[in-house]
């Protein structure tokens, strides 16, 4: 039982930082029936600045560590929306009407192309999380949990609550909706159209920045190769939910945590240990592979996944 | 004559809208068969019933004395129903000669070893597949455009192709969608001219139209489809005095 | 009139060709050697990437499904030979024998692969490609335990080359005056593969089955409506490719002598995919002026950036691993934002160009 509650909360962790990258992916989609593959580098990217400046100021000032951290999202912001924007406007935008492989070849390529400036930038070796939160440790019936999980699921609960409030009350938000229905008569009612997939693009962006931060504080380090497997992860959380769908994000990204961490816990007893947890990995894959053959839809989508 | 084609109750929904009930039609060998409506009437519905497209929420069809059982698009050509799309569907980047060539894909047999040893039974078979997707482009007029790649060509010859392309899976019954939309009257007769010598070759037609001279001058019996029923069926000129029909048409086209 | 139709026209001026060309493929490795044994390495491991890419180029330029795991097919073939002919059971089976048991492997979880997948929209099917080469990677990765089947991240070293009785692919050997080094052994059979791989490839193009592959590419729902079995067609393509990655993978191993899970990455996968890209996907000629491009250059340019930097700027501040990566990631990207048909468009590709 104590393993149950501890992978549960170690599992809703990860899931909140699944889920706000997987809003990222999904909106996305949902308005240009894109995967953004880059996605994964952008979050690397909002993690990467962020320590860099928390590193810094770590060093450097007396300020209090809240503070840091928050300074130091303000500033992984803008660095990755102006990435997002760039990889709209550079990768994507021309490709918008050519075959559908065309950009996802093109985002491969964008990806990496990111994890090499990256790495140019901020060397090979990782970024490591300055020891300013204190590190409190909360008991709960014989499991565990962070301040700095705490933090994560509490931060991860504001942004989708955030972004609801933004895409069903605001003007952009109806905007963003009409695009998504259809774009071209979006178009004809006075949608800028680009502005708002370069909208949503950046919106992406800056949730990629924040769950860059969660998820470089939640394991202490960030590295220029961490975002192409979340990204993966990320992917197959949007794709359980519904991609396209927002609350299927967000269900699908806590979902895709707690089953990884309940695997990774379990596996080594359903399997007489001839599996262990370093198999977590695979079960991220292996949903995704389950959901889009036994319900491409996801849980809270329409069917998109087969050919149309 | 006998029968080839027998459709027998055929309903689909979608959602709450009836597309198609109740639908029995009948076509012979070797008559040409028009189907034809007001835009929604449900004719394409039909026509992706038969083919496969769509299943059938009710009824079935027997095809050439045997029940036809479908359970994906690609069985309908095997089983002899070949069919054109009524926004062309060429192979794009592929020759002309290619696209026809890909047509008898279905009535030949080489795999993945013949192809690579290439033995004398393929080199015989690709010859055959070649001489006779030659001949087709011949017979439909586009002998000297098989080189040319598909999606260069004018539109009339576009749709000539397709049929080309129809004809090369050796179809009992090709059924033509749309087959004269936005041909001008010159191109209109030509293909016209094609369908008949087609039908005098012994394969029979299912035409759904719009062009209403060439649906009363070319087919035998024509149904007519209006809001998913079929509310006359006929020789064209029993059709032509249909009261329901002309009473559908509103009297415009028709009078 | 094209070259080509020009070089029809004169049989001695084609056959004269092939005996030239043939001439200088059999003389390169001797000249190679003399600017170092390193540099037969580097053509061999080229022509394994171009083996490598030929059997992509069937899954995803001739039958138009992107596959992002295709590096695991390679990976099957290369741990099957290395299974089969190490230390590691002891087993020290004939190469021959092998090889068709990797490529066998390979082909099943090709179609393991494909079965339940092909019936996706292609982006869909590419990232369940890429789980699927990640999934495998960390079962090689992982397989040590409980049963050491795999070795783990150490992989496994001492795999037998190849041997023909008493003749081994990795000795040195004299003959009329010529040194013989193991490198330049494989490379002769490297290029007979290849010549091989590039002949089975010609002729499935044009072919029955390929003209269905290109038809699927082209338009899948018109492909069914002529008779087509879609599915599998498909999982043909996906069969086939995996099977080249699978003999690739095991002439890898033997060659290598060493292998482990960090040779079967994503990144692998990619590099793959952007030799497919930049020559032209479809296009065999092109795929493989691709693959030796994107061979070749990134080694010209380390003895060439490297040295050059150190002397301007007194060490070094672009790592030549990362000028490699940086040419796949641009290639990939700027290729199908400027020139989608690739550098040698298809000859489909060319005619289309040829209209406008």
């Amino acid at each position: 039982m104590e393993i149950f509650l501890q992978q549960l909360i170690n599992g809703l962790t990860l899931g909140s930082v699944y889920a706000v990258v997987a809003l990222g992916y999904t909106m996305v989609y949902g308005i240009i029936q894109l995967i953004n593959f880059a996605h994964g580098e952008v979050v690397m990217i909002g993690a990467m600045v962020a320590f860099s400046v928390i590193g810094w100021l770590a060093a450097n000032t007396a300020l209090p560590p809240l503070v840091i951290v928050l300074i130091g999202t303000l500033a992984a912001i803008p660095a990755c929306v102006g990435v997002g924007y760039a990889l709209e406007i550079f990768a994507y935008r021309r490709l918008r009407h050519a075959p559908r492989l065309a950009p996802l070849i093109t985002a491969i390529g964008a990806s990496i192309v990111l994890q090499q400036v990256a790495m140019m930038i901020w060397s090979r070796n990782p970024l490591g999380f300055p020891q300013i939160i204190p590190n409190t440790v909360y008991h709960l019936e014989g499991a565990t949990i962070t301040l700095v999980q705490i933090a994560i699921i509490v931060t991860s609960v504001l942004l989708m609550v955030g972004l609801t409030l933004v895409v069903y009350r605001t003007r952009l938000g109806v905007a963003m909706r009409a695009t998504s229905q259809n774009a071209h008569i979006a178009g004809l009612m006075g949608v800028n159209v680009n502005q708002i997939i370069a909208a949503t693009f950046m919106i992406g962006a800056a949730l990629a920045a924040v769950a860059g931060v969660m998820v470089g504080s939640y394991y202490g380090i960030a590295h220029y190769t961490m975002g192409s497997l979340l990204g993966l992860k990320a992917f197959c959380a949007a794709v359980l939910g519904g991609i396209g769908n927002l609350a299927g994000a967000m269900l699908g990204g806590m979902l895709l945590g707690i089953v990884e961490a309940l695997g990774a816990g379990y596996i080594g007893d359903f399997t007489n240990n001839v599996f262990g947890s370093n198999y977590q990995d695979v079960f991220a894959f292996l949903v995704l592979i389950g959901v889009l053959v036994f319900r491409p839809s996801g849980l809270l989508g329409e069917r998109i996944g087969e050919r149309a | 004559m006998s029968i080839l084609l027998d459709a027998r109750d055929i309903g689909k929904r979608f959602g709450g809208v009836e597309a198609l009930s109740a639908i029995s039609l009948t076509i012979e060998h070797g008559e040409i068969y028009g189907l034809i409506g007001p835009n929604g009437a449900g004719k394409t519905t039909f026509f992706n019933v038969l083919t496969g497209v769509y299943r059938a929420d009710s009824g079935g069809f027997s095809f050439d004395g045997a029940p036809l059982n479908v359970s994906a698009p690609h069985q309908v050509a095997v089983a002899g129903i070949a069919r054109t799309f009524q926004n062309i569907r060429l192979f794009a980047n592929m020759s002309a000669l290619e696209n026809v060539m890909v047509g008898r894909h279905v009535r030949t047999h080489a795999g993945i070893f013949g192809a690579i040893l290439r033995g004398a039974g393929t080199r015989a078979e690709e010859r055959a597949i070649h001489e006779r997707a030659r001949a087709l482009l011949d017979y439909v007029g586009l002998a000297a455009r098989g080189n040319e790649i598909a999606h260069s060509l004018p539109y009339g010859d576009q749709r000539r192709l397709e049929i080309a392309r129809a004809l090369a899976t050796d179809p009992k019954l090709l059924a033509l969608d749309e087959p004269a939309a936005g041909m001008n009257a010159t191109e209109t007769a030509t293909l016209r001219q094609l369908l008949e010598r087609i039908r005098t070759d012994g394969t029979t037609l299912l035409l759904i139209e719009h062009d209403m001279k060439l649906v009363m001058g070319l087919c035998d019996r024509i149904a007519v489809l209006d809001y998913g029923r079929k509310i006359a069926e006929g020789a064209p000129a029993a059709v032509r005095k249909d009261a329901a029909v002309i009473e559908a048409y509103l009297g415009g086209e028709l009078a | 009139m094209t070259f080509t139709d020009k070089l029809k026209t004169n049989p001695a001026a084609l056959w004269s060709g092939v005996v030239l060309i043939a001439c200088a493929l059999i003389a390169l490795p001797f000249a190679l050697a003399m600017a170092g044994t390193t540099w037969v390495r580097v053509t061999n491991l080229a022509i394994l990437f171009t083996l490598l890419a030929l059997g992509l180029n069937i899954v995803v330029g001739f039958a138009g499904l992107l596959d992002l795991g295709y590096i695991a097919f390679y990976g099957v073939g290369a741990y099957v030979y290395a299974l089969l002919a190490s230390p590691q059971f002891n087993l020290h089976l004939p190469f021959w024998v092998i090889l068709p048991i990797g490529a066998l492997a390979a082909c099943v979880f090709g179609v393991l692969l494909g079965a339940p997948t092909l019936k996706l929209r292609g982006d869909y099917l590419a990232i369940v490609t890429l789980g699927f080469g990640e999934i495998v990677r960390i079962f090689f990765n992982n397989l040590s335990q409980p049963v050491n089947i795999t070795n783990g991240p150490q992989g496994i070293s001492r795999i037998d080359p190849f041997t023909i009785g008493s003749f081994s692919f990795s000795q040195n050997e004299v003959l009329l005056g010529l040194n013989f080094s193991g490198p330049i052994k494989y490379y002769y059979l490297l290029l007979l593969v290849l010549i091989a791989v590039i002949v089975i490839n010609l002729r499935l193009e044009d072919s029955r089955i390929g003209r269905a592959w290109q038809a699927i590419r082209e338009d899948e729902v018109a492909a069914q409506a002529m008779g087509i079995n879609t599915t599998r067609i498909k999982l043909l393509a996906f069969a086939m490719g995996a099977s080249f990655g699978g003999v690739a993978g095991g002439m890898f191993a033997a060659m290598q002598g060493f292998i482990s899970p960090e040779s079967f990455v994503l990144v692998e996968s990619v590099m793959v995919l952007s030799m497919v890209v930049l020559g032209g996907m479809g296009n065999i000629w092109g795929v493989i002026v691709g693959a030796l491009l994107l061979s070749f250059v990134p080694e010209l340019l380390r003895h060439t950036v490297d040295p050059l930097q150190r002397s301007l700027f007194g060490r070094l501040i672009v790592e030549p691993e990362v000028v490699r990566m940086l040419l796949f990631g641009l290639a990939l990207m700027l290729m199908m934002l400027f020139r989608p048909a690739g550098l040698w468009p298809s000859k489909v590709r060319q005619r289309e160009l040829a209209d406008e």
